[in-house]
């Protein structure tokens, strides 16, 4: 959660949401969530468990070109 | 009573002395049909008492939508960790445990204007021509 707004404070294209997962249950059905943390990036691509943040940035730039 | 305990709240206040400008914790609730509405406003309340830069701003979703579409809330609770400008910090459900770590993190960045991000990915970053939208989903435990 941490690394994702981080992101969001470096882009103005970027914005990163906190999402409790049994508090909204129909989001988590929606995109499969099992296991936590899990990453929606652009409602396309998932990204499981806990990233470093190359691992992230790498990720979400290569998924957006 | 309050949600944190005093020890913590000396803890919390020492770190938001290192605030570098304000922030806005702009709070999305309702009275009805909101399981952690009224955690999650009472810890945006006790987080916003212990420093002056932070202010704190509550909204009722259900009757104040043009400020909920300003924001782009479209669930609740909502916080939204603004400082300057809009960050597109938000987060959905009450932030406790672990996750309150990443709300008072938020808060010092969003205060500083600055990710802290390693200067490789800042520069990756800046190549960025579309939007991005990241769902990170937790759980409390």
């Amino acid at each position: 959660v941490r690394l994702a707004h981080q992101l969001a404070i470096e882009s103005d294209l970027v914005k990163a949401d906190m999402v409790e997962s049994s508090e909204f249950p129909h989001l988590a059905n929606k995109y499969s969530v099992m296991a936590v943390p899990k990453t929606v990036v652009n409602e396309e691509l998932t990204l499981e468990g806990s990233l470093a943040e190359t691992q992230l940035v790498t990720a979400v730039m290569k998924a957006l070109t | 009573m309050p949600l944190l305990e005093e020890s913590i709240r000396s803890q919390v206040s020492q770190r938001l002395e290192a605030l570098e400008g304000p922030v806005k914790l702009v709070v999305f609730s309702q009275e009805v049909e909101c399981d952690y509405c009224r955690e999650t406003t009472a810890l945006a309340h006790e987080v916003a008492e212990l420093s002056h830069q932070v202010e704190l701003e509550v909204h009722d979703f259900a009757l104040e939508t043009e400020v909920a579409q300003k924001y782009g809330v479209d669930k609740i609770p909502a916080i939204v960790v603004e400082g300057r400008q809009d960050h597109g910090v938000r987060f959905y459900g009450v932030p406790f445990g672990y996750e309150f770590t990443s709300l008072l993190e938020a808060i010092l960045s969003v205060s500083a204007g600055d990710s802290g991000l390693a200067a490789e990915s800042r520069r990756l970053l800046a190549e960025l021509r579309h939007p991005l939208h990241l769902q990170v989903f937790v759980t409390l435990t």
